[in-house]
């Protein structure tokens, strides 16, 4: 335990290190939130006459559903990272130093939900600048970031397990894209619960993705406290599934080496 | 004691190849030691095994008084692994490769920019330290890969393949640099080469490893020594089997093994021989389009105790027996 915080440090300064140096990587984090804000904004701005559909604002509705979606993509690919590492070698030259074994894991996690807060607090301001309200105020966006980041933990932490079992970046592509979308729709990101079927409405509860976009809106809105530190309650205990999950596939990665 | 000592190392990987069948061998504190042999042969295992980074089959092995199954946290304090695949992190700079690499190998903090400044000066990179890895050549990749794996002073590093994929002029620089490394360091380096000249050239003591086996061990010149007589090459172009008869059954030559359009026939004094070579073929009707004669090279020594030829890109495996 003495050298996980100090190691994870150090590594979690590597990985922020080499995402600030891709341009690109910078340009899309800035420019993907108001592509998906404006076009399912307005694709899907008539939802909110269908009747049962609660509120008038369609960007209301969706803010919190994009910055939840945004968090869930960004962190379900940062096994990439540990595939490039492992293919170069770099993983066996740090397994090869008395580096802490979970800080190789943890840095990672950190990082991914460190660039989900980042993320979140920019499309929170693009949602109010197109017309979204945050009552919950500053502790509704905290919550917000909170969510996110663990909802971005859990899933950069099953990204790398995963990763770390097939170490192929095909395999971890075409499982991404088979649950990805899936998940979202499983969600509340795009529609309310009370317009889902039934049988939809009864997945979602189990959905991670779920729990973190109601638990954002809830928290946007400023009411329903208590349902919002439930929904952070259940993302902690899958952070901490999705942690046990990536350790042991990081033991299996060593044993099998 | 010994630095490194390794004895009956076995592994069988889970798809059923037997990377290892019983390698033993001792290292001695301030050598530089060889594991020579074509890829495929058991060297990057055995040093994977060496740097905890795979568990061996069976057998022991002790590095830096520190036991790799019982005691791998031990063993990783003593050691600096420099991999065949780099590990160097290409989207860093060189100062920043090496300062994380201080970092996580408990360097005192104090003490992390001094030294890092210091190697990046003795591997020539002061200048590029703050230029991104993937912009590095592959000698300059190399030599930022060394000083990672020396940077906490460990007592022990393991080089696995060093030089490969570098042109020639960049390998004979790199040597010169582990020439320095020797005298200014006293480290023990174990080093894997598939190039006979790299290990004729930098070893203390080499061991030639063919299918998973160490099958001699001693200085490259005990080892040349041990050969007899000279090494004749003629190239016979379709008559190989017709010459390696006629060649036989003459005095003074040991042994004529086949290889490709040419018999390499070893002699007792090749140069009173090669009248004699050439002479007898005439007479059996064979066409001798070049005669080549080599004093000992550890190419004749791998021959004589593998049974084949040096192929460094293949894996061995001719059937041929070892002739002793």
């Amino acid at each position: 335990m003495m050298t996980f915080f100090p190691d994870t440090y150090h590594l979690t300064l590597r990985h922020i290190r080499t995402t600030l140096r891709i341009p690109i990587w910078i340009f899309v984090t800035l420019t993907q939130p108001v592509i998906w804000l404006t076009l399912y904004g307005q694709l899907f701005q008539r939802v909110v006459e269908i009747p049962g559909f609660e509120g008038d604002s369609y960007i209301q509705f969706l803010t919190p559903g994009v910055i939840i979606m945004t968090a869930f993509f960004g962190s379900a690919w940062a096994g990439m990272g540990i595939i490039e590492d492992l293919q170069h070698g770099v993983i066996d030259r740090m397994l090869a130093t008395p580096v802490n074994r979970a800080s190789l894991i943890a840095a990672r996690v950190v990082h991914a939900s460190l660039t989900v807060a980042i993320q979140s607090i920019i499309i929170i301001v693009l949602g109010m600048v197109l017309g979204a309200s945050v009552p919950g105020g500053v502790p509704g966006v905290l919550a917000i970031l909170l969510l996110g980041a663990l909802l971005g933990a859990g899933f950069s932490a099953i990204s790398n397990g995963v990763a770390l079992l097939t170490r192929r970046e095909e395999t971890l592509i075409a499982i991404i894209n088979f649950f990805g979308l899936p998940l979202v729709f499983l969600s509340t990101a795009f529609m309310a619960s009370d317009l889902m079927p039934d049988w939809i409405r009864f997945l979602a509860q189990g959905n991670p993705v779920n729990w973190a976009v109601n638990g954002a809106r809830d928290a946007m809105v400023g009411e329903n406290w208590a349902t919002t530190w439930a929904y952070v309650a259940l993302l902690s205990a899958f952070v901490l599934v999705a942690g046990f999950f990536s350790t042991q596939a990081f033991r299996i990665y060593q044993r099998s080496a | 004691m010994n630095a490194i000592s390794v004895s009956d190392l076995t592994k069988t990987y889970g798809n059923g190849v037997e990377a290892l069948r019983g390698v033993s061998f001792e290292v001695a504190q301030g050598e530089i030691f060889g594991l020579l042999g074509p890829n495929g042969a058991g060297k990057s295992t055995t040093v994977r095994i060496l740097a905890t980074l795979t568990q061996p089959g069976g057998g022991a092995a002790i590095v830096g008084g520190h036991n790799v199954i019982d005691d791998p946290a031990g063993v990783r304090r003593s050691i600096g692994y420099v991999a065949q695949a780099s590990g160097v992190d290409r989207w860093g700079t060189g100062r920043e490769n090496l300062v994380l690499q201080a970092q996580i190998l408990r360097v005192p903090s104090g003490q992390i920019g001094q030294r890092v400044d210091e190697l990046l000066a003795w591997v020539g990179l002061t200048d590029a330290a703050d230029k991104l890895v993937n912009t590095y050549s592959g000698g300059m990749k190399r030599r930022i890969d060394i000083a990672m794996g020396i940077i906490h002073e460990p007592a022990i590093l393991f080089l696995d393949e060093p030089t490969t994929g570098l042109d020639p002029e960049t390998r004979a620089a790199l040597w010169t640099d582990l020439d320095g490394l020797r005298r200014d360091r006293n480290l023990t380096v174990l080093l894997t080469t598939h190039y006979l000249e790299e290990a004729d050239r930098l070893c203390d003591r080499l061991a030639i490893v063919d299918q998973g086996q160490v099958v001699v061990e001693g200085t490259p010149n005990d080892l040349k020594a041990a050969i007899r007589g000279d090494t004749v090459t003629l190239e016979v172009g379709e008559s190989t089997a017709a010459a390696r008869e006629t060649l036989r059954g003459l005095d003074d030559v040991y042994e004529v093994i086949p290889d490709g359009g040419s018999v390499i026939a070893n002699v007792a004094r090749g140069a009173a021989a090669i009248p004699q070579l050439v002479t007898a073929l005439e007479r059996a009707s064979i066409d001798v389009q070049e005669v080549t004669l080599s004093r000992p090279s550890l190419d004749d020594v791998y021959l004589q105790y593998t049974g084949h030829r040096f192929v460094p890109g293949e894996a061995t495996g001719t059937g041929e027996e070892p002739r002793r």
